[in-house]
């Protein structure tokens, strides 16, 4: 009854309706529900678990309060700023408020300390990055097409790019051996294989700084990047959507400076996705952004954006918010320094037990090492680790294999989620997990490379065989069903 | 290699109609009393500006939704690290009360089969690529709304085929044109999914009757396809006793136990019965749980902005405003489009008898040099250009007999509607014998027709 009853269903609704390309059914959801389920409260619920799989930016809602209640004429609602309201309320132009786009622009230059310069009627507004992943898509590909993407990667392309546009995404395989460089050998080779399997390559998708690597692309890496596509006459989408979670050396270099500044290219091929989500911490506020140097992409991008537009009212707040520069220096210094003491302290307890991260300067999360504690270097090893680490240890962390990496044993771990109480709670679990499990470590520095170690740690292992669930790798919480927050 | 997709380059858009080229044309004159007063009057953008007095007079009252709540405390963080696609619980389960408000409660709406889309561009979309693959059908009554062939079309590969209505009777959806549609469609090949109406009408103005309800769900029913019905218009109604949803049409039928019910799907917004284009809120309707389940992840492209989605919890939750809200802009509306009527009625201009939208379909069929729709366009470009009014053709809606505009009515002042009528009178008055070679031809239409004068 209950097959015919889905059968039924899968007739009756389209084949994007009922198959797997919303992309859910991944290990990086399934940690979610456990956390769901029993969330961590300091007092409420001091054994729940502690969210660690979600990219947000936490760190300078006080700043950013203090700004809303010293502009009350930001918000359309106060008295201050309600004569504004119908004139908010009716605008529909998908264009965007123009002080709107000139603010992200100005925004935008200013996190790029001011080395490039954004023109405001290139920006195109979409719902979210998410939003304008899809779009570029839709732009630049046709179904069956691919884009080349880096690995690991963040799992939510799978879903943005390819879902409702049938396109592909193959990855250029990139090793911890060299830190996850992207080098031209990769490159090429993914091009190559691309074109053994007659698959039309139409673009490259870049994430800079990365999710999840944490890292920023360096100079060269970028030029042999731009090089790549010029040759190959395909386009480069790179996603900014980090720029200002920079807390360290070495520093963000953009897209766009390499293209005015280091390497002649064909511009029509480049464009860039952005959004407040991290930067500034505005998940919620939908604020996503395409920037194209083609003119054709602009327009239809902008014509497609009416599937995706940013609410007025936030645009209006957004305006305001981003056009005072003396606001925009604090928040973009006071994050970075916030996000560096998170980083390091998080950093240096991990390595207190001998437990590496990939040297990184940006982001909301690092790339932890925890190929050591493997019962073996295979996926349904980092697997079964990961249950042990969300069912006992209690911390929701992201394992690599939903990243498409390609070597087990790395996991994301976001920092800038929590308060600092949350921190020190997680650290003090990991290190229990490790020291109980009863083996020797040795303190490593945080800035090591994650090459080989003769540390043993043996794993309580008398749980694990209930829980091997095969070659799926699925785990037992798939699919998802509870109330899920997009991925980030 | 072409560089950019099939869609990127192809004219699926819908722009290239003369409905958005009117529009460019309003930019680059738009009509200002004061600084332009002789630029084009913008009468082809259906908004509702009517009612925004008292939207913020409630504003006034009520700081609440400004993000720092009653006792002084900021959710400004919360809302602004909300993300999760279900929505903010408050907002839909106010939301739906709203709507059911405005269906006179006659039909109660579960939070839980709602989904949030950004305004019902994004909602009507949605659904296309939920109930249908890339080259089926769905059928839909002509005129229609022209940004549908964007919306329904463009990137979901999904195609239009409609079902002709004529003013014979008033631009009614028969049982005859549903057949002839569907053979159409099977003529080229094309799989039909289900059937797309907009109830109260764009352009027409007009709500679904009785008949017409019967011959869509018996269709549907007999054809085992979809309704998809949008319902954007509902509160602009002028009587609120004249509408009736498709919900309460399944339920007056007694269909809710039976197929059918898992295949309709309301779509709705607060563009029209609010105002608020600006903060694109849309949503989804619909029984069906695994569409609900689908719709709700792909609203990933287009979620609501958490601030609006607070602010309008707040507002529609004082039911004392909201239920205040919708009669007065009832009124209003009501008042308005009988302005707009009777000036054009009293030189010789009739509209299709409507009570709801925040437009008229007007009958020019006599002003048309010949019974054609080159000679709609000319008539059309004389009024953008020479009369300095942005009406809209009925040929960018799809109708099938040349001579019928759609005028709006509720976005400008009461000045500039009336400026406006005065243009119009001027013009038909200065092209009299000219553009009345049809006269005695249209005379005798508009007798038989008398179904369509009002």
């Amino acid at each position: 009854m209950e097959f015919s009853l889905k059968n039924e269903q899968q007739q009756l609704l389209s084949k994007m309706a009922t198959n797997d390309g919303h992309g859910e059914n991944s290990p990086y959801f399934d940690g979610w529900k456990a956390y769901d389920s029993d969330p961590y409260h300091p007092t409420r619920n001091p054994n729940g678990v502690i969210q660690m799989g979600l990219a947000e930016n936490q760190l300078c809602f006080d700043l950013i309060e203090e700004w809303v209640l010293n502009n009350p004429e930001a918000s359309i609602c106060t008295a201050e700023g309600a004569n504004k309201f119908m004139e908010v309320a009716i605008y529909q132009d998908y264009h965007g408020l123009p002080e709107f786009r000139n603010a992200v622009a100005g925004f935008m230059e200013k996190v790029r300390g001011e080395r490039v310069k954004f023109d405001p009627n290139r920006i195109v507004m979409s719902g979210g990055a998410t939003g304008a992943h899809e779009t570029l898509a839709f732009c630049l590909a046709d179904p069956e097409d691919a884009f080349l993407v880096p690995t690991p990667y963040y799992p939510g392309f799978d879903r943005d790019l390819r879902w409702r546009t049938g396109i592909q995404l193959l990855p250029i395989v990139c090793h911890s051996s060299n830190d996850f460089k992207v080098t031209k050998e990769s490159m090429e080779a993914a091009y190559q294989k691309a074109q053994e399997a007659n698959i039309r390559v139409k673009g490259f998708l870049l994430n800079n700084p990365s999710n999840p690597l944490g890292t920023v692309l360096d100079r060269e890496t970028l030029i042999d990047i731009v090089t790549f596509i010029n040759d190959k006459n395909i386009h480069l989408i790179c996603d900014e959507i980090y720029s200002a979670t920079v807390f360290s050396q070495p520093e963000f270099i953009s897209i766009s400076e390499i293209i005015e500044h280091d390497v002649q290219c064909n511009r029509d091929l480049v464009h860039l996705v952005y959004s407040l989500s991290k930067d500034l911490g505005f998940p919620g506020f939908r604020v996503g952004i395409l920037y194209s140097y083609n003119d054709a992409v602009v327009s239809c991008a902008r014509k497609m954006s009416s599937f995706g537009l940013v609410s007025t009212q936030t645009q209006h707040l957004i305006a305001s918010m981003l056009s005072d520069e003396t606001f925009t220096d604090k928040i973009i210094s006071t994050s970075s320094e916030r996000l560096a003491a998170r980083h390091g302290l998080f950093t240096r307890g991990l390595a207190q037990v001998g437990i590496g991260t990939l040297k990184s300067s940006a982001g909301l999360y690092f790339w932890m090492d925890l190929r050591r504690l493997l019962r073996e270097s295979t996926f349904e090893a980092e697997m079964e680790l990961w249950r042990i680490i969300i069912h006992e240890v209690k911390l929701n962390v992201s394992p690599g294999l939903s990243f498409h990496c390609s070597e087990p044993g790395w996991f994301r771990v976001c920092f800038a989620n929590m308060d600092d109480e949350s921190v020190r709670v997680a650290l003090r679990r990991i290190h229990k997990f490790v020291l109980v499990q009863g083996k020797a470590t040795e303190p490593t520095t945080p800035k090591s490379r994650c090459g080989s170690s003769k540390l043993q740690l043996s794993l309580s292992f008398r749980r694990l065989d209930e829980r091997v669930m095969g070659s799926h790798m699925m785990s037992p919480h798939s699919p998802m069903a509870s109330p899920l927050v997009r991925a980030t | 290699m072409e560089m950019l997709s099939k869609k990127a380059t192809c004219k699926s858009h819908g722009q290239d109609s003369s409905y958005f080229l009117g529009w460019q044309e309003y930019e680059k004159n738009p009509f200002n009393e004061d600084t332009n007063p002789l630029g084009i009057i913008q009468m082809g953008l259906a908004e509702n500006q009517l009612s925004f007095d008292l939207l913020e007079s409630w504003l006034a009252r009520n700081p609440d939704a400004t993000m720092f709540g009653s006792n002084g405390g900021s959710i400004f963080k919360e809302l602004a690290l909300f993300q999760d696609y279900h929505g903010l619980q408050t907002f839909k389960t106010e939301l739906v009360e709203f709507m059911a408000e405005i269906r006179r409660n006659k039909v109660r709406f579960d939070p839980q089969k709602l989904v949030l889309t950004a305004g019902a561009t994004s909602a009507n979309e949605t659904l296309m690529f939920c109930l249908a693959e890339p080259g089926e059908a769905f059928l839909i009554p002509t005129p229609y709304y022209p940004g549908f062939d964007r919306d329904l079309k463009w990137r979901t590969g999904v195609k239009i085929v409609p079902i002709h209505c004529s003013s014979l009777n008033g631009f009614r959806i028969t049982k005859a044109a549903l057949d002839e549609a569907y053979d159409e469609a099977l003529k080229l090949n094309l799989r039909v999914k289900g059937v797309f109406i907009t109830n109260p009408s764009n352009p027409l103005g007009t709500t679904m009757n009785q008949d017409e309800f019967n011959h869509v769900i018996s269709f549907a029913v007999s054809k085992n396809i979809h309704i998809v019905s949008d319902e954007i218009y509902a509160g602009t109604v002028f009587d609120s006793s004249k509408f009736t949803s498709i919900i309460e049409a399944i339920m007056d039928r007694t269909l809710e136990k039976t197929d059918i019910w898992s295949r309709i799907h309301v779509v709705s917004s607060l563009s029209k019965d609010l105002g608020l284009p600006g903060f694109r809120i849309g949503m989804i309707y619909s029984n069906n749980e695994t569409l609900i389940a689908a719709a709700t992840k792909m609203s990933s492209f287009g979620l609501v902005s958490s601030q609006t989605q607070y602010l309008l919890s707040k507002l529609l939750g004082d039911k004392k405003f909201t239920r205040h809200y919708i009669q007065e802009n009832q009124r209003r509306l009501k008042k308005r489009q009988q302005v707009l009527v009777s000036g054009l009625q009293s030189y010789g201009i009739p509209c299709l008898k409507s009570n709801a939208g925040l437009f008229c379909w007007v009958d020019m069929r006599n002003l048309l040099s010949s019974n054609a729709f080159e000679a709609e366009m000319e008539l059309w470009k004389k009024i953008l250009y020479e009369v300095g009014l942005n009406i809209s053709p009925g040929s960018s809606c799809h109708c099938t007999e040349p001579g019928w505009f759609r005028v709006c009515f509720a976005n400008m002042s009461q000045e500039t509607l009336n400026l406006s009528i005065h243009r119009l009178q001027a013009f038909v008055t200065s092209n009299g014998d000219g553009n009345y070679q049809n006269q005695k031809l249209s005379t005798r239409i508009s007798r038989r027709n008398s179904l369509v004068v009002s």
